[in-house]
């Protein structure tokens, strides 16, 4: 299926767009999602860590996600 | 009572501390981040703030409903400030009453601490020779 990600900070600029549309397999978990951006976008491998939120929520690794989520990556945040 | 803004003009701390009084209150601590000249012996000329608005007001919400069963605090007010900063300029401000000081003191500094871990919001320091995301890499 075809999902749209946003992202935000250093994660926009490894895109080179505030979001892009990525295809995934049904089921595929956050962690598998992170791994397959990590093979697409190599940028990612230089980060700190990131997140994926949900539905403007932090979620497990292990979350399967569904064809309407909202997927937003969060890189390392830095507010304050 | 809990007020939390995300704005992109400049913030007032006495908005905060006007909403965080209370009777029943024996002190007020507040916090006030500022716009540092330098990082690492780097002068910097300005940050800019970007925030995945609709999670950071959800996650600064979160902070705030934790201090108050923690630390039983009357209100608290949190305002963080998004776009181009310059130097010295305010970038968040946060209030919390209780009835005793040490408790405010204690909760303002969760606040502070807990939102730099959590919140969706990202600074760029830009340098007389380039620009870098905070905390993003090694």
């Amino acid at each position: 299926m075809n999902i749209k990600i946003v992202a935000f900070g250093i994660a926009r600029d490894i895109f080179g767009d505030s979001e892009i549309n990525f295809n995934i397999e049904k089921g595929t978990t956050i962690a598998e999602l992170k791994e397959q951006i990590t093979m697409s976008y190599p940028g990612f491998k230089k980060l700190v860590s990131f997140s994926i939120a949900v539905n403007q929520s932090y979620v497990p690794e292990e979350y399967a996600i569904e064809s309407n989520d909202e997927i937003v990556i969060i890189p390392p945040v830095s507010g304050g | 009572m809990i007020d939390i803004k995300i704005k992109n003009t400049a913030l007032d701390a006495n908005d905060c501390i006007t909403f965080v009084e209370d009777k029943a209150a024996g002190g007020i601590a507040v916090f006030i981040g500022t716009v540092r000249n330098a990082t690492k012996g780097k002068n910097v000329q300005r940050l800019e703030f970007e925030s995945y608005e609709p999670m950071a007001i959800k996650e600064l919400r979160k902070i705030a409903e934790e201090i108050q069963q923690r630390w039983s605090a009357l209100k608290i007010s949190i305002h963080h400030r998004i776009g181009n900063l310059n130097i010295k300029e305010v970038a968040v401000v946060i209030a919390v009453s209780t009835p005793h000081r040490k408790a405010a003191f204690e909760a303002c500094e969760y606040a502070i601490d807990t939102l730099k871990k959590t919140v969706p919001i990202w600074k760029k320091e830009v340098f007389d020779d380039g620009a870098v995301w905070v905390s993003a890499t090694p």
